[in-house]
């Protein structure tokens, strides 16, 4: 039995009086696709910080990859990938400028470097807008360019906050395959989104609701214990119940 | 109507709220004014001198004695060569000797005039100055006070000074207008600038432009609060610098107040310009910035005379509301003159400001492209 | 007469064609949504609609009156909810609600009515600053808003954007019981499921209208059996899919990948034969009726096609 990719144990969160995230556990195993799902305000961001290493939790253990939330976060930070539609790419840089930066900032040697950029737009079939300024591009062509950075310099995990928001539907598919491609290289991928339907594509999903972790469980054995055929519906039965819309 | 109320309701309590830019907008002026009124200033205190004396009589020590109970000067040495003035300025202590002439008492009660030499050290230039023109002050007043008869003279050719309106020289009486002009352009045309554009960058300019409000009632609406922020700010700066740097104010109120809302006009039409071609908040706090308060701290005549000015930039200088408002403001405050003196730069600065409104309301955008 | 006529639009922005021969029209009391992806031309239409914009080509009536020329009589009476619109978020949910009154030239109580049950769900917040409400709030607030003068045309710019599933439903009901008081609406979404609260639908991509038609039309029109998949490996299903010779497309919908074939009437037979060659040996296989998504992508596919 290997180590969890993610584990936490009564991780918690207080702001003053709000307490945004309460008492949560769970594992995620290597190469899985985790699907984190929760309402608006529900503690999912907060949550998300605490993994990322930006935030320090207020009491509780967590590890990702095996450093210490606490005491390892720079290590936490080396080692995962990020991408959210908030923080992705730069505008006014061309795509290979773009995956050329993010490239150095996780120092990559330039010869590799080089080869892996080629490498990326021949995936994600950018290469003949590769000098184009990324600004210019639709928004699917960034998500993908995104997550393809994201993962350049092979993290164990990848946190993926809303990746699709607003993407075609064709594209939307096209980026879950480059995500179900990652977890099949042992990439374990974190994410969060509104599209119902995609919480199906994950291996497990977990519901969260007022900062506490209601449901958790693959797609279908939450179904079957809903008695519904839909995750919306698991979604919405467990959201209505919620005491605060608001964060 | 009512729309028009509710409209400018909204705009105050949004600057009610924002307290740190409110902080900012009123302890600016304070903390420019504390700066131009203590720190900054060309009044000397305390220069250490020394006297080469070679007459050595009544009237020498006298004058020294004069020179030594001002409060600019120090008197930290007695010479007794020439040599020694070299020596003791590349010690750097001491910014000046006085030298007078042999017998020089004697010479100046049989004949009227007796000589004095005044040695700076002019490394630093304006120092220099400063020190040689309040001794030349000392002496005169010396002689005045014995017999107008008499008269000192300084090696070389001695001016017949009179400082008129500022006869102490105090910097702040200077400085007092210009940051009145600074804090101006500052409150009425930055912060109007960035209040418009933020509205457009959280997309509530198309609500705004959708709505049965006039684009006249947007402007005004966005103008009068800083309008009112502004004349507010120029009392705290007015009081400030009658009570506590005792500036004098010669003038009439009445009609420094009316001058400056024509410059708060000028400048809040300069704010409603920025905002009509800058999109973001970013972007119009750099126009403002760049454009118009560098200017006005640099060109205007705030920090360095314009006469002093390349004959370039002096011509820049004349296309610079601020350079027509200080003159103004200074004339008000310590020679007191009124309209019949100013209606030169006055008409400048209404010309200025009815073509900026002019632009600025042609410029306003009913729709979005 | 309809509420919205628009008649061949154009619009481009330096050399990007934002919109391309748009035509359609809204009747009154309809609700009326255009579904397609960011960038597709949703916001720079709606501008048009809203007088905000000048077509460069075409045109467009407003309650009967011209987006170019009528423009100061049409916009108070329109309620306009910007996709980027956050609202003031340095004024409580009540000032804000005031505001927008007041600059309509109205008050809360004179129209209280109209976005009571909205408006209701917020008076618990009312003092509470607009920055400070979630995602599914702001919107309801900013819906009160756009109401708050008695429109007679509602146009939402991406209203549920960013919204979690319970406050997008929950959005959609609101609609529906407004669309009950005779205000048309015209609502933009790049979420596809959102569609079939729509009176009608129109299908927009790259500037130009695809499809527009009730979505039960639309849903029907779809011209091919769709086979539903399932197996615990999914990536490993589709991965075998893309290689069987009779695959039209292959897209994952939840749980089920979504399968056509290029033949008439596909064969489970051979298609269950084939993915057990593959090593997929727990392929769940059943027929599956189309989505509002799968029309859309269909069409998407055809646009590309004929390009």
């Amino acid at each position: 039995m290997t180590d969890p990719a993610i584990f936490t144990k009564d991780l918690t969160r207080t702001f003053g009086a709000f307490t945004a995230v309460e008492n949560i556990s769970f594992d995620v195993k290597k190469g899985e696709i985790f699907g984190f799902l929760g309402a608006n305000g529900a503690g999912k961001t907060t949550a998300m910080k605490m993994l990322t290493g930006l935030l320090a939790p207020s009491s509780g253990e967590a590890s990702v990859n095996g450093f210490d939330v606490y005491t390892e976060s720079e290590e936490i930070k080396k080692s995962i990938g990020y991408m959210s539609q908030k923080f992705s790419l730069y505008d006014d840089l061309t795509v290979s400028e773009n995956i050329e930066f993010y490239g150095g900032v996780y120092g990559l040697p330039t010869k590799a470097l080089k080869q892996k950029i080629e490498e990326i737009l021949y995936t994600i079939k950018l290469t003949e807008v590769k000098d184009a300024l990324v600004v210019s591009l639709p928004l699917g062509w960034k998500q993908k360019l995104a997550f393809s950075v994201s993962i350049l310099h092979n993290p164990s995990v990848v946190f993926l906050d809303e990746p699709t928001g607003g993407v075609d539907p064709v594209t939307r598919r096209q980026f879950w395959e480059r995500i179900y491609e990652a977890a099949d290289k042992g990439i374990t991928v974190f994410v969060t989104t509104h599209y119902m339907d995609e919480a199906e594509y994950c291996d497990r999903v977990s519901i969260m609701v007022d900062g506490k972790i209601e449901a958790l469980d693959s797609p279908e054995n939450l179904k079957r214990s809903f008695s519904t055929d839909s995750i919306e519906d698991v979604f919405i039965r467990l959201a209505r119940g919620a005491k605060r819309s608001d964060t | 109507m009512s729309s028009f109320r509710g409209f400018i309701i909204k705009e105050f309590k949004q600057i009610y709220r924002d307290t740190r830019t409110l902080i900012v907008l009123f302890g600016m002026p304070v903390i420019m004014l504390v700066l131009f009124g203590f720190a900054i200033r060309n009044e000397v205190d305390d220069v250490k001198i020394a006297v080469l004396d070679f007459s050595k009589d009544e009237v020498t020590r006298e004058i020294t004695h004069k020179l030594s109970a001002s409060p600019s000067f120090e008197l930290s040495a007695y010479l007794n060569t020439y040599d020694e003035v070299r020596d003791i300025f590349k010690a750097g202590e001491i910014k000046e000797v006085v030298v007078f002439e042999d017998d020089f008492g004697r010479k100046l009660v049989r004949d009227g005039v007796a000589d004095v030499q005044i040695i700076t050290d002019a490394t630093d230039p304006n120092l220099a100055n400063i020190v040689q023109s309040y001794t030349s002050n000392i002496l005169r007043d010396y002689t005045n006070s014995k017999n107008s008869r008499l008269q000192i003279e300084a090696s070389g050719i001695t001016p017949e000074i009179r400082m008129m309106y500022n006869p102490e020289l105090k910097s702040v009486n200077l400085f007092v207008p210009g940051i009145i002009a600074v804090i101006l352009m500052l409150v009425s045309a930055l912060m109007t600038s960035i209040s418009i554009t933020r509205e457009k960058e959280m997309g509530n300019m198309e609500i705004l432009l959708v709505s049965p409000l006039k684009p006249i009632h947007i402007i005004l609406g966005k103008v009068l609060p800083y309008l009112a922020l502004s004349i507010a700010n120029v009392v705290v700066i007015l009081i400030l610098a009658r009570f506590i740097f005792q500036v004098p104010f010669e003038g009439s109120y009445l009609f420094f107040f009316l001058e400056a809302g024509l410059f708060i006009m000028t400048a809040l039409s300069l704010g409603v310009l920025i905002s009509s071609s800058a999109n973001n908040q970013q972007t119009a706090m750099m126009i403002s910035l760049a454009g118009l308060l560098l200017p006005t701290v640099l060109l205007s005549g705030f920090i360095f005379p314009v006469e002093s000015m390349p004959v370039p930039l002096q011509m820049i200088s004349h296309a610079i509301p601020a350079k027509w408002f200080l003159i103004i403001v200074r004339d008000i405050m310590l020679k007191g003159s009124g309209i019949l003196l100013l209606w030169k730069e006055t008409f400048i600065l209404l010309v200025t400001t009815a073509v900026l409104i002019a632009i600025s309301l042609k410029k306003f955008k009913v729709r979005l492209q | 007469m309809p509420a919205v006529e628009v008649h061949s639009i154009y619009k481009s922005f330096e050399d990007v064609k934002a919109l391309k021969d748009i035509s359609f029209s809204v009747e009154e009391g309809e609700l009326y949504g255009f579904i397609g992806p960011d960038g597709a031309g949703k916001t720079t239409l709606f501008r048009i609609l809203n007088t905000l914009l000048i077509p460069d080509e075409g045109t467009a009536t407003v309650l009967g009156l011209d987006v170019v020329d009528d423009y100061k009589t049409i916009r108070p009476m329109l309620g306009y909810m910007p996709g980027r619109f956050s609202l003031y978020q340095d004024l409580s949910v009540q000032e804000n609600l005031e505001f927008f009154a007041s600059v309509f030239g109205t008050t809360i109580s004179e129209n209280y009515e109209l976005v009571a049950p909205i408006y209701s769900q917020l008076e618990p917040f009312k003092n509470r600053y607009a920055g400070k409400l979630s995602g599914g709030m702001k919107q309801k607030l900013a819906l009160s808003c756009a109401l708050i003068h008695k429109p007679k045309l509602l146009l939402l710019d991406e209203p549920t954007t960013g919204v979690d599933a319970v406050s997008r439903k929950e959005f959609w009901e609101m609609l529906v019981d407004l669309k009950k008081q005779g205000i048309a609406i015209i609502v933009s979404t790049p979420y596809m499921d959102e569609a079939k609260l729509c009176d009608r639908v129109a299908l927009i991509q790259e500037g130009s209208l695809m499809q527009i038609d009730t979505p039960l039309n639309i849903v029907n029109g779809y011209d091919r059996p769709i086979l539903g998949i399932k197996s615990r490996n999914t990536y490993k299903l589709l991965q075998a899919l893309k290689l069987y010779e009779w695959t039209h497309s292959a897209h994952p919908f939840g749980e089920f990948i979504h399968f056509t074939e290029k033949r008439e009437k596909p064969d489970m037979i051979a298609l269950e034969a084939f993915l057990l060659d593959n090593g997929i040996d727990d392929a769940v296989i059943k027929e599956v009726e189309p989505g509002i998504e799968d029309s859309f992508m269909a069409l998407m596919r055809k646009e590309v096609a004929s390009d």
